[in-house]
């Protein structure tokens, strides 16, 4: 069952020098219980489409076009009262920095608790009680003890634990993950993982999460996204987009990895840069960077076609052209 | 915690010691009290017996030492204005500058900050670019000038407010308070809104920009990414976090405000330390200058301590020791 379902979603930035378009029409949906990964490289718009989803945006950017269905209704139009009431309790962010997501100054327990209180209507002890038990659930040792702890009495790696149950405390249905263990050290991120993958599993809880990691998509998720300037490149089942990546950009960014036994962690580079978004060229945004580049790319901007087991945004998968 | 008052007053020690050196210098060097003493017709018998008198006969450090261990007991010796002892000049003087401070600093942090906190949350409404135009009046504007500016409109113009002077006083037995007397209040509200406009304006500017600061940061974002309300991110997270720079800041204004004071009570003719400063420096009154640069050392630290010690109170990260097991990974 589809629980959010992204349409045409288009993020746009006045700027003095015209309207920069960040996002530019992307649409993709994410099942119940389904992890979707999204990968690409910086300033592909990863982030700013989990910021559109939670109604996040910072402004002057803003949601310019398409719409954003959750449970099958709309909710990039809500008040801020009533998007305010789906953070956290229908859709949990989980951030990069743990370092940097906690208030230094407040306990993890009261954090816990005062989101918790803002979303299930419980009294101080019950309340507290749900806090230690989610801060067990993330493997906090002693989290009895420590509730009253302030975050700097935690390792980095244990703070992201406390950061997924924030995330999680009012067991939204679905989780962002923004590059959840790029702050981390690299022995901590598989287990980070692990736990993400074990709490979803648990939970029923669906996750969009946002990564470089091409091992972690591999082995964490059922569906992966190619992001690429602001579009997606390329999104279908993720043993079809890593064994068998059909746009040029997506077979670039998999040639790195010889198997799913033996990953590499990073994205492959890539000749060439990501253009700026005031600079996307006219049609296919790949085209300067592609090896397959031919005359149409350059001119027609491509859409979404179906490519075998996924969908590339592709003018080799035109089927209609094919024949001619 | 008592370890950590005593080790601050332990490091004071050497900055009194040295505060006192100069304040003491001072004595040693410049003016020649016994002439001002004896005025235009004097014998040398005269001369040299008010040089031994004042003990000005010893050698350097023996004085200095004198000085200092009388000066803790708060003896700074006669004034030579006055021809009476500086402790009893500046007890009598206190109440009115400490008076004048205290309220000035309560207006100052109970205006200030609000309006700060205010122009950092909305920082496109009407009102708060307002209060950043006014604000800049506040900081730019000297005080004197305020000052005159404040009694040419209320107290020539308008009448409502007297111009000078500290109105009727009440004692309670050293203590002499303008707060029980309605030309006491009256005449207080003037030099207090001279005073403190600088400070409220700075304090203002000040915990806006950190508001600013800190509504920008992770911790902020993933609040309201957890759903929190509004007011608990303002409230409960942001403005916390501002107000861990804005105490030292505030804390060492609020001491300035005493030296501030000095154009204030000239201005005013209040009759306070700041004041009595300013007669004594015109004729070179030396022990009420040591006397007053001391008090001001000791005055400053007493902020900076309390400072601290609500750093202390504020942020955990300061407290590392009482838990230090948690810190295991
Ligand atoms: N406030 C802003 N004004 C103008 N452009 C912006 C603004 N914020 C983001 N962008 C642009 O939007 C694009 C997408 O940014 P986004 O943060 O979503 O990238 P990302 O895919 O998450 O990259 P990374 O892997 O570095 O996190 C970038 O090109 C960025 O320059
Ligand atoms: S459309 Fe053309 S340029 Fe774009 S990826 Fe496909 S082949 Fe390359
Ligand atoms: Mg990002």
């Amino acid at each position: 069952m589809t629980l959010l379902d992204v349409q045409d979603l288009t993020v746009e930035f006045p700027t003095r020098r015209g309207t920069l378009r960040a996002i530019d029409s992307i649409s993709f949906s994410i099942g119940t219980g389904e992890i979707l990964g999204v990968v690409g490289e910086s300033g592909a718009g990863k982030s700013l489409t989990g910021a559109a989803i939670i109604g996040l945006l910072e402004p002057p950017g803003r949601i310019a076009g398409g719409q954003i269905l959750f449970a099958g209704k709309r909710i990039d139009n809500l008040s801020q009262d009533r998007m305010r009431a789906i953070r956290g309790r229908q859709i949990g962010a989980i951030f990069q920095d743990p370092l940097t997501t906690l208030d230094p100054l407040v306990s993890i327990g009261r954090q816990l608790v005062e989101t918790i209180q803002t979303h299930l209507r419980l009294s101080d002890r019950d309340a507290k009680a749900r806090a230690i038990k989610w801060l067990e659930e993330v493997g906090i040792p002693a989290a009895r003890a420590r509730i009253d702890a302030y975050p700097h009495e935690f390792s980095g790696g244990m703070r992201q634990r406390v950061v997924i149950a924030l995330a999680l405390c009012a067991e939204p249905r679905l989780v962002i993950a923004d590059e959840p263990t790029t702050a981390l050290d690299v022995s901590i991120q598989a287990q980070i993982i692990e736990l993400l993958k074990r709490l979803a599993r648990d939970h029923g809880t669906s996750v969009m999460l946002v990564t470089h990691d091409m091992g972690v998509i591999a082995e964490t998720c059922d569906r992966v996204a190619v992001m690429y300037a602001g579009r997606i490149a390329e999104i279908g089942p993720v043993v079809e987009v890593v064994r068998h990546p059909k746009h040029p950009y997506s077979e670039g960014l998999m040639g790195s990895i010889p198997s799913l036994e033996h990953r590499v962690a990073r994205l492959r580079q890539i000749d060439g840069a990501m253009p700026r978004l005031a600079a996307i060229p006219p049609g296919c945004p790949y085209n300067p960077r592609c090896p397959k580049v031919f005359d149409r790319c350059r001119v027609e901007r491509p859409g979404l076609l179906e490519a075998d087991a996924t969908r590339a945004a592709c003018w080799l998968y035109d089927k209609a052209a094919a024949h001619v | 915690m008592p370890a950590f008052i005593l080790s601050r007053i332990l490091q004071a020690i050497p900055v009194l010691l040295v505060v006192g050196f100069i304040s003491f210098a001072m004595f040693a060097f410049v003016g020649d009290p016994v002439t001002a003493m004896l005025g235009q017709d004097y014998t040398e018998a005269q001369r040299i017996a008010l040089v031994h008198k004042l003990g000005l006969d010893q050698p350097f450090f023996v004085q200095y030492a004198k000085f200092m261990w009388a000066a803790a007991q708060g003896e700074f010796g006669l004034s030579y204005r006055l021809a009476r002892p500086v402790s009893g000049l500046i007890l009598e003087r206190l109440p009115a500058t400490v008076e004048l401070a205290m309220t000035s600093a309560t207006l100052a942090l109970l205006i200030g900050v609000p309006m700060g906190v205010y122009t950092g949350i909305r920082r496109n409404s009407f009102a708060s670019r307002a209060f950043m135009v006014f604000s800049l009046l506040g900081v730019s504007l000297p005080t004197f000038l305020i000052g005159i500016l404040l009694i040419l409109v209320f107290a020539v113009l308008l009448g409502w407010l007297p111009s000078f002077g500290r109105g009727e006083v009440v004692h309670f037995s050293h203590w002499s308070t303008g707060f029980f007397t309605v030309s006491g209040l009256k005449a207080l509200i003037l030099p207090a809104v001279t005073l403190g406009l600088f400070q409220m304006t700075l304090i203002m500017r000040l915990v806006r920009s950190e508001m600013l600061e800190v509504l920008r940061s992770d911790y902020i974002k993933f609040a309201r990414a957890r759903g929190l309300s509004q007011r608990a991110i303002n409230f409960g997270h942001a403005l916390k976090n501002t107000l861990v720079p804005v105490i030292t800041i505030v804390g060492l204004q609020l001491g300035g405000l005493i030296g501030f004071s000095i154009v204030t009570e000239t201005v005013f003719q209040w009759p306070g330390m700041g004041l009595l400063l300013v007669q004594s420096i015109q004729v070179a009154d030396i022990p009420v200058m040591s006397a007053y640069l001391l008090l001001i050392s000791v005055v400053f630290m007493g902020i900076n301590l309390v400072v601290d010690l609500l750093y202390y109170a504020v942020d955990p990260r300061l407290r590392m020791t009482r838990r230090v097991s948690a810190n295991a990974p």
